[in-house]
C-alpha cells in the first residue's frame, strides 16, 4: 500500500512535484558549482599570481656581489661563478616537479653594439625564450614566455607586417602543450637556436633600429627579431637565445642565475624552520609540502653547487594574497549553501502546505500521524535522490564553463563531493519539509476537509 | 479570525469607535488587515523576502568594494610607479615634493640614490641612499633583522643626537631590544674607533653584501672617491634580489658623503588602473625632465588575479542572487495561491478585476518594500562582517546598492503575486468557495 501511495502521489500531483523538485535541482547545482569553485580557486589564483613572475631564484654558491645599478652590470664580465646549463633540465626530476611552472635561465654579458668609434657599451642578456627540453622522457618547454608573462614583443610576423604579440597566458604546471600557439603569438619572438635577438625599447629609440634590421654586437651580426617592453631594466638591453650570449662571453655552458616559476603553499610556522633542525619525521613532512623554502631545497639538490633564495617580493605576498581570496571564496560559498538551502526548504514548506486536504482525509481514514509523516519524508526522500542527482550534474556543468570563461582551464570536480551533495540535499530536503510536515499532521481533519485552512 | 459577539463588538459601538478613528481607507484597512490576521504565513513571506535581500545587498555591497579590498592588499608588492633621471643623472632637487604635491601626500614615494664604492680589500659594492623611515612602509618583503635608525643629518652633534633616538624609539617594547642590542654594537665601535673624528653610520647590509665585506658582523669602511666613511651593520636585509648585494644608508648621510643626489623614486599610487595611469601622467606633467614608467610586471599581474577574482565574484553573486529570488518566488506564490478564498470572496462581493489586482499587486509591493529595508540593512552587516573576518577592515556600506535591492525586491514579490492571480481569475468563485 505504501509504496502505492507514494507513485500515485508522483503520478497525479506530477505539477507540485515538478515545483519542488526543479527547486531542489536548482538549489543543489547552485550548491555544488559553488563548492567546486571554491575548492579549486586557490588552485587557479596561485596559476594567476605566477603572472607576477619567478618566486625562486638560483645562483652560484660562490657567487662574488653583484654590482649592478639600473640593469648596468659594473662588474667585470668573466668575474664570479656559474652554473652549468646541462644541469638546468634536472629540475625538472626535483620532487615538486609538477608545481614547477617554468624557468628562464640568465646570463647578462657585456657587450660593445656598433662597430668602431661610436661603439656603446650595453648589457647583453642570454636566455631561453621558449625553449624545448627533454628530461628522461619528459619533453617540455620552458622560457621567459612563462615565468616573465608581462615582456611583449613587437615584432614581424612570417609575413612582414608588424604585429604585437598576444600576452602569453601562463598554462599548465607541467608547461607547454596545454598553450594554443596561435599564428600571432610567436610574432617577434626569436627562436631559441637562431642568432636573433630582440631590442629593449629604449635602447632601440636611442639606436633607431626597428625588426627586421641587423645589429653588430661585439664583433657579432645579428638580426633584431622584434623591440621588447617590459617597463624594467630589460627596456635598456639586448636580450639574446642563451648560446648567443655564452658564444660572446666565450664560456659555453655557462648560466648565473636561474629562475625559478613554482606553484606554492602559503607559509606557515613549519615552512620558517630551519631543516638542519628538524628530526627526520618532520624533515619529510617539511620536505614533502610544496613550500617556497622546500622547493627551493630540492632545486638545490638537484643543481650542483647552487643556491636557491625566494624572492621574497613574489614569494611573501603571494601567501597573503591568495589566502584573501580563498576566505573570500569560502564566505560567499557558505553564502550561497544557505540560500540555496532556503529556497529548497521554502520550495518544500509550500508543497506540503498545499496538501492539507489531502492530509485530513487520510487522517480521517485513521492514519496515524506517524504513518502520514513517513510517506511525507518518503517522497521528499524520492524528491531529493532525483533532484540531487540531477543538480549535481547541472552544477558540475556550471562549474565547468566559470572554469572555462574565467581561467581558461577546467575546474576539476572531486567525485567525493558526489555523496557530499547528496547527503546534503537529502538532509536539507527534510529539515525543509520536517516543519510544514508537522503542522500538516496536528491539523484539524474537520477544519482541513472543510477548507478552512 | 472568529470573532464572537460581545459588549465591545456591538455593531453600535464599532460603527462608534470607527467614526472616530482616524479615516483611513477600505483599500488601508484590507491590506493592513490581511497581514495582522494571517501573520505566520505574512511573516514566513516576509522572511524569504528579507533573507534574499539581504543576501543580495551583501553579495552587491561586496562584489563593489572588493576591488578596493584587495587592492590594498597587493600595494604590499611594492612600488607600481618609478621616476627616473635621464641618463644616469641625478633627479632635480625638488622631485620628492613635486611627486608628492602631486599625487597627494598619501602616496607614498621612496628616493634612491646609488653609487659604487670599494671596500678594503678592493671589492666593489653598490651604496644605496634611502630614506629608511618611508622604504620600510613599502617594501614590506623585505626581511630585515633591525631597521637602522633615521639617523640626523651628520653634524657635530652626532653623540647628543643617539639619546634623543633611544626616548623616541623606548615606548615600542618589541623593537628596543635589538635596539639596545645595536645600540650597544655601535658604542663598542664608537670606543673602536676612539680618536676618529666621525663616529660610524649605521647601514643595513644585504645578506650577500654582509658575506663580502662584514663576515663577522663588525664595522667596516668603504671608499668612494678618496673619502673614507666607517659603517656599523645595524642590521641584515634579505630579499632574494639584487638588494642582497647592496649597502643601504640613511640619504642625509649618504649624500654628505658621496654628494650624490637621488636618481630614482618609487612610488606606490593606490587605486584603478585608470587612476594609476591619470597619476603617471600628472606625474610626466609635474617632472617634464624625468622618465616615468609604469612596473608592469606589477600591474598587469595585479589587474590579471583582480579581473579573474572579480569574475569569479560576479558569477557566485549572480547564482546567489537568483536562488534567493527563486526561494522569494516559491514562498509568495504559495502564500498567494493559500488565499485563493480571499480572492474569491472578494470577487464574489462584486469587487472589479482592477480592484483585486490592485490589491495583491500593492500587497506584493508592500511586502517586498519592508522585505528590502530589512534585508538591506542586514546585508549590510553581513558584508561588514565578511570583510572584517577576510580582510580585517570592514566592507563601506554602499547606499547606491539600495535602489537596485529594493526595485528587485518589489518586482520578484509582484511577479510571484501576479502569477497565481493570472491562474485563479480562470476559476470560477463559487468553484474556489466550495473548496475544490
Amino acid at each position: 500500500m505504501f509504496p502505492r501511495l507514494v507513485y500515485e502521489s508522483f503520478r497525479r500531483q506530477t505539477r507540485r512535484k515538478l515545483l519542488a523538485g526543479v527547486a531542489i535541482t536548482l538549489g543543489v547545482a547552485v550548491a555544488t558549482a559553488m563548492i567546486a569553485v571554491a575548492t579549486d580557486i586557490g588552485d587557479k589564483i596561485n596559476r594567476e599570481l605566477r603572472s607576477y613572475g619567478a618566486n625562486l631564484v638560483v645562483t652560484p654558491q660562490e657567487d662574488t656581489l653583484d654590482v649592478e645599478i639600473g640593469g648596468v652590470n659594473l662588474k667585470p664580465p668573466s668575474d664570479g661563478a656559474f652554473l652549468n646549463e646541462a644541469d638546468l633540465p634536472k629540475i625538472r626530476g626535483t620532487f615538486w616537479h609538477h608545481n614547477i611552472v617554468g624557468f628562464s635561465p640568465m646570463l647578462p654579458v657585456t657587450v660593445k653594439l656598433g662597430r668602431g668609434a661610436d661603439a656603446k657599451d650595453a648589457t647583453l642578456v642570454g636566455t631561453y625564450f621558449n625553449k624545448a627540453l627533454r628530461f628522461g622522457k619528459d619533453d617540455f618547454t620552458t622560457g621567459v614566455r612563462i615565468t616573465h608573462p608581462w615582456w611583449k614583443v613587437e615584432g614581424s610576423c612570417g609575413d612582414g607586417h608588424l604585429g604585437r604579440a598576444a600576452q602569453v597566458q601562463v598554462a599548465g604546471a607541467t608547461g607547454a602543450p596545454a598553450r594554443p600557439a596561435g599564428p600571432n603569438d610567436s610574432c617577434g619572438w626569436p627562436d631559441d637556436t637562431s642568432q636573433n635577438v630582440l631590442l629593449g625599447e629604449r635602447l632601440a629609440a636611442k639606436l633607431g633600429r626597428k625588426p627586421g634590421d641587423s645589429i653588430e654586437v661585439s664583433g657579432r651580426q645579428l638580426t633584431i627579431s622584434g623591440i621588447l617592453s617590459t617597463g624594467a631594466t630589460e627596456d635598456d638591453q639586448v636580450v639574446a637565445p642563451l648560446s648567443v650570449a655564452q658564444e660572446i662571453l666565450g664560456k659555453p655552458g655557462a648560466v648565473r642565475r636561474v629562475y625559478v616559476s613554482a606553484l606554492t603553499k602559503p607559509e606557515d610556522a613549519l615552512s620558517r624552520r630551519d631543516p638542519k633542525t628538524m628530526n627526520p619525521e618532520l624533515f619529510d613532512r617539511w620536505y614533502c609540502s610544496p613550500y617556497v623554502q622546500s622547493i627551493g631545497y630540492q632545486l638545490q639538490e638537484a643543481i650542483p653547487h647552487s643556491h636557491a633564495e625566494q624572492i621574497r617580493q613574489v614569494a611573501q605576498n603571494e601567501g597573503t594574497v591568495l589566502s584573501r581570496i580563498k576566505g573570500l571564496m569560502l564566505l560567499v560559498t557558505l553564502a550561497a549553501l544557505f540560500a540555496s538551502a532556503l529556497a529548497v526548504s521554502a520550495a518544500m514548506a509550500t508543497a506540503i502546505f498545499e496538501r492539507r486536504v489531502e492530509v485530513g482525509l487520510m487522517r480521517a481514514l485513521g492514519a496515524g500521524s506517524f504513518a502520514v509523516a513517513a510517506l511525507f519524508f518518503a517522497e521528499a526522500l524520492l524528491l531529493a535522490i532525483i533532484g540531487g542527482v540531477a543538480g549535481f550534474g547541472a552544477g558540475s556543468l556550471l562549474a565547468r564553463q566559470i572554469g572555462r570563461s574565467i581561467f581558461n582551464s577546467q575546474i576539476s570536480i572531486e567525485p567525493v563531493l558526489f555523496p557530499v551533495i547528496l547527503a546534503i540535499a537529502v538532509f536539507v530536503t527534510f529539515a525543509g519539509s520536517a516543519a510544514a510536515i508537522r503542522r500538516a499532521v496536528k491539523f484539524d481533519p474537520v477544519f482541513a476537509l472543510r477548507g478552512e485552512a | 479570525m472568529s470573532a464572537s459577539p460581545s459588549t465591545v463588538h456591538t455593531p453600535q459601538q464599532v460603527a462608534g469607535r470607527r467614526a472616530k478613528a482616524p479615516h483611513t481607507s477600505m483599500f488601508v484597512r484590507m491590506l493592513i488587515r490581511a497581514a495582522v490576521l494571517r501573520r505566520g504565513r505574512a511573516a514566513s513571506a516576509l522572511l524569504a523576502m528579507v533573507v534574499a535581500a539581504a543576501v543580495a545587498t551583501a553579495m552587491m555591497n561586496l562584489y563593489v568594494d572588493v576591488q578596493a579590498k584587495l587592492r590594498t592588499e597587493f600595494r604590499n608588492y611594492g612600488a607600481n610607479v618609478v621616476v627616473v633621471a635621464k641618463e644616469s643623472n641625478s633627479l632635480p632637487a625638488d622631485a620628492l615634493a613635486r611627486v608628492e604635491s602631486s599625487l597627494g601626500s598619501k602616496t607614498l614615494a621612496v628616493p634612491f640614490s646609488y653609487a659604487v664604492a670599494r671596500t678594503k680589500d678592493g671589492q666593489s659594492v653598490v651604496v644605496v641612499g634611502t630614506d629608511f623611515n618611508r622604504a620600510r612602509q613599502l617594501n614590506r618583503w623585505w626581511n630585515v633583522s633591525h631597521w637602522p635608525n633615521a639617523s640626523p643629518p651628520s653634524s657635530p652633534s652626532a653623540k647628543v643626537a643617539p639619546t634623543v633616538v633611544t626616548g623616541q624609539a623606548a615606548p615600542k617594547g618589541r623593537q628596543n631590544t635589538a635596539h639596545g642590542a645595536s645600540r650597544g654594537l655601535a658604542t663598542e665601535t664608537m670606543q673602536a674607533s676612539e680618536g676618529r673624528q666621525t663616529a660610524p653610520v649605521e647601514a643595513l647590509v644585504g645578506m650577500r653584501a654582509a658575506t663580502a665585506v662584514t663576515p663577522d658582523r663588525k664595522p667596516f669602511e668603504l671608499t668612494f672617491q678618496g673619502r673614507t666613511l666607517q659603517l656599523s651593520p645595524a642590521g641584515l636585509l634579505q630579499t632574494g634580489a639584487s638588494e642582497d648585494s647592496r649597502i643601504y644608508l640613511d640619504q642625509s648621510e649618504f649624500q654628505t658623503w658621496t654628494g650624490v643626489a637621488p636618481s630614482t623614486i618609487e612610488i606606490a599610487v593606490n587605486g584603478s588602473s585608470e587612476e594609476i595611469e591619470q597619476g603617471i601622467k600628472q606625474l610626466t606633467r609635474a617632472l617634464p625632465t624625468v622618465d616615468v614608467r609604469p612596473v608592469r610586471q606589477i600591474m598587469e599581474a595585479e589587474a590579471n588575479v583582480l579581473n579573474k577574482t572579480r569574475a569569479t565574484l560576479y558569477a557566485a553573486a549572480t547564482l546567489i542572487v537568483l536562488t534567493a529570488a527563486l526561494c522569494v518566488l516559491a514562498t509568495l506564490i504559495g502564500w498567494v495561491f493559500d488565499r485563493r478564498r480571499d480572492f474569491a470572496i472578494m470577487k464574489a462581493l462584486g469587487a472589479s478585476e482592477r480592484l483585486v489586482n490592485g490589491f495583491f499587486a500593492a500587497e506584493a509591493a508592500a511586502l517586498g518594500a519592508i522585505g528590502a529595508v530589512l534585508g538591506f540593512g542586514i546585508g549590510i552587516g553581513v558584508a561588514a562582517w565578511i570583510g572584517r573576518v577576510n580582510f580585517h577592515a570592514p566592507v563601506v556600506p554602499r547606499f547606491s546598492v539600495f535602489p537596485y535591492v529594493l526595485a528587485g525586491s518589489i518586482a520578484v514579490a509582484l511577479i510571484s503575486a501576479v502569477l497565481p492571480i493570472g491562474l485563479l481569475r480562470r476559476v470560477q468563485p463559487a468553484l474556489i468557495l466550495r473548496g475544490e
